[in-house]
């Protein structure tokens, strides 16, 4: 349980839903305005040559809600997934993450933000190609400020906790698809964020390791993390306590599945 | 919702060292083959300058077994272009200038050298045959191959001292041998080591003073007279010379340094050096250019690297940290490899020769130095490149 406690985001409530007075608790009010992760409102994305990526979104994401973002091809959930993670700025509206307000924040503070209380899974993974496992995982942590040794150390617990821990010294050639995107989740979630991003994590999986992916982002969310997951499978969607739609850079509907917690 | 200070984290001098090498751990064969320009480049400059030191460090250590100290006075052209003679007492009165140690004479004779009566007069082999006087080898620092020098006791008699150039023309490989001179033969009592500063004595057959005035006709006046001084009075000697041999007419004393072509020699040794340097500085350059291009390709080639390290929270000064460290390794490592190969093709270069091995340090610090400073040009513009790619596009599926 040691390695579980790591990974929980920083400040870990209860991890089940039995009291509904616990304002964090997302169960009883998962959109609770006073702890938001992320809030956005009338957040316009346009692109040079007249592309309007996103047209006014509003969305508030709340401490240990696990939400999918829906929606087809092309409609705009990478371009949000950017300005959530402040990879991108919007064009207009406002971008709030873990209190601050990202249009007033510096290149360099963005980058301090991105290494505390960001992390990140991609569909093609992403991993360094030639060096380990364990090495992959704990360059998350490279920017965080902590020694080699303890990101190293933190890195074994956090690969114990995605089930790799017999896979810690193989090379990212020497896994499988669904074991890279695990060692990628790792590496995402080694530094405790407050937010994790998975852009089409199943994207390039077969069903079943797809659907290990996806167990294993709901059991870190039972943990507390909070997880946003894009998708363009309404059937993976619909297995998320709560789902958003977007189309055409707008959202079209926020639908929450209470029951499903 | 707590909020918290944000500054980035730097990172440790190990973990950029280790960010930096990462690309060049996946590639090797990629690092040797851009590695090489400027470790061809390097190995060439090394190498220039390596092999011209050694060269001048072997010239300076002969010099200074030869010593600088050592004048020869001789008679000069007279007033109206007649030849001058040097007064018979000359040697004595340059012996007592004030720092001379040593003097030695020497007086020209005409007559020629031969191996026996048999072989025509005309011909000399070069060989000039001179009065000696009993000075003459201590003041060359000369020392005996074989045999004696000429002393009283030998002076007397009909003997000779052969130069090593004269021995070896007449063929004469030991003292005891005899060579016809002024129509009667001679005893070789010894032969000489090679003379560097004295070369016209390597070409001589030498009899001592009194058996020249005896037997071949000597006038007795010098034409060349040796003197070795305390290094310190070198230039007084010089200076005083002159007067003290002939006061009447000091223009008639000619006074030359036979070290000084050696000198002149040791101190433009590497003058010619100037065009394979400027080669070796070519390769560099082409060298750097290489580095630049293998930079800018890895910069491509790791987008999805550094749209992942921009996620994960790298600043754009760590990114360009990341790959003007790896442009800098890549260089330093070719440099590293240059010093060495030029420094083995140096020492390859003096064993073969058997001069001193030689490789300055200004030259190993100057051409690491250069590396460096090519490695961040180098890299420099393809990490700003890397470092202002926007997180989103270097995400993008290719
Ligand atoms: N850099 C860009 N410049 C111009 N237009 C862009 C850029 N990036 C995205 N777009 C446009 O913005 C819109 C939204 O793109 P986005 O990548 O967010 O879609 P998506 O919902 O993630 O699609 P998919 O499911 O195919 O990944 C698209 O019409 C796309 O063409
Ligand atoms: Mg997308």
């Amino acid at each position: 349980m040691n390695a579980t406690t790591d990974l929980t985001p920083g400040t870990p409530g209860p991890t089940t839903a039995a009291d509904p007075t616990d304002p964090t608790d997302p169960a009883a009010d998962p959109t609770d305005p006073t702890d938001p992760v992320v809030e956005l409102a009338g957040v316009t994305k346009a692109y040079p040559g007249g592309v309007a990526a996103l047209r006014g979104v509003d969305l508030r994401v709340a401490r240990a809600e696990l939400l999918a973002i829906v929606g087809p091809s092309g409609s705009g959930k990478s371009t949000l997934l950017h300005i959530v993670g402040t990879l991108d700025r919007p064009t207009a509206g406002a971008v709030t993450l873990a209190g601050h307000d990202i249009a007033t924040l510096s290149d360099r503070r963005l980058s301090a933000l991105r290494a505390q209380h960001i992390g990140f899974v991609f569909q093609s993974f992403h991993l360094v190609p030639g060096i380990s496992a364990r090495d992959n995982v704990a360059e998350g942590l490279l920017y965080s400020g902590l020694p080699r040794a303890e990101r190293r150390r933190r890195a074994a617990d956090a690969l114990d906790r995605v089930g790799l821990a017999d896979r810690m010294s193989h090379r990212p050639h020497e896994l499988s698809g669904g074991q890279k995107q695990r060692v990628a989740i790792a590496r995402a979630v080694v530094g405790e964020p407050d937010l994790l991003l998975a852009d089409e994590p199943t994207g390039a999986l077969d069903s079943a390791s797809g659907a290990a992916v996806m167990e294993l982002l709901h059991d870190l969310n039972k943990e507390g993390a909070t997880i946003a997951v894009i998708t363009h499978d309404s059937e993976i969607a619909a297995q998320l306590p709560r789902q958003v739609r977007i189309r055409d850079g707008q959202v079209v509907a926020d639908v929450r599945a209470a029951a499903k917690r | 919702m707590r909020r918290t200070r944000l500054s980035p984290a730097s990172l440790g001098p190990r973990d950029v060292l280790h960010v930096g090498s990462a690309g060049l751990r996946t590639r090797p064969m990629r690092v040797v083959l851009s590695a090489l320009g400027i470790a061809i480049g390097i190995a060439t400059m090394i190498a220039v300058v390596g092999i011209s030191a050694s060269s001048k460090a072997q010239l300076l250590q002969k010099l200074d077994a030869l010593g600088t100290n050592m004048l020869v006075a001789s008679p000069g052209q007279g007033l109206f272009g007649e030849q001058v003679k040097l007064p018979k007492e000359s040697p004595g009165m340059v012996g007592r200038i004030d720092g001379v140690r040593q003097v030695g004479a020497t007086g020209d004779l005409s007559q020629s050298v031969r191996r026996s009566e048999k072989i025509p007069e005309e011909e000399t082999g070069g060989i000039t045959l001179k009065a000696a006087d009993e000075g003459l080898l201590r003041t060359l620092r000369g020392s005996m191959a074989s045999g004696t020098w000429l002393n009283a006791a030998n002076g007397r008699y009909p003997s000779v001292v052969l130069g090593h150039v004269s021995a070896q023309r007449l063929g004469i490989t030991r003292s005891g041998q005899q060579v016809y001179i002024g129509g009667r033969y001679f005893t070789v009592v010894g032969i000489l080591d090679p003379l560097p500063l004295a070369p016209e004595i390597e070409r001589s057959a030498l009899v001592g003073w009194p058996a020249a005035t005896e037997a071949l006709g000597f006038d007795g006046h010098p034409t060349s007279i040796y003197e070795r001084s305390t290094d310190a009075s070198v230039q007084a000697v010089r200076d005083l010379i002159p007067h003290t041999v002939d006061p009447e007419n000091p223009r008639n004393v000619q006074v030359t340094d036979p070290s000084s072509a050696l000198q002149a020699k040791a101190a433009t040794e590497g003058a010619f050096t100037n065009l394979l340097l400027g080669l070796g500085g070519v390769a560099l350059l082409v060298g750097g250019v290489g580095v630049a291009n293998t930079m800018i390709i890895s910069v491509l080639e790791r987008r999805h690297e550094i749209g992942l390290r921009r996620s994960m929270g790298a600043t754009r000064g760590q990114i360009r940290l990341q790959f003007v460290t790896e442009s800098l390794l890549l260089s330093g490592l070719g440099g590293l490899a240059g010093i060495v190969l030029g420094s083995a093709a140096t020492y390859v270069f003096a064993a073969s020769g058997g001069i001193p091995w030689v490789v300055p340090l200004w030259a190993v610090g100057g051409g690491f130095g250069a590396t460096l400073v090519i490695g961040t040009i180098a890299g420099l513009y393809p990490a700003v490149r890397a470092a202002r790619l926007s997180p989103t596009l270097a995400l993008q599926a290719a």
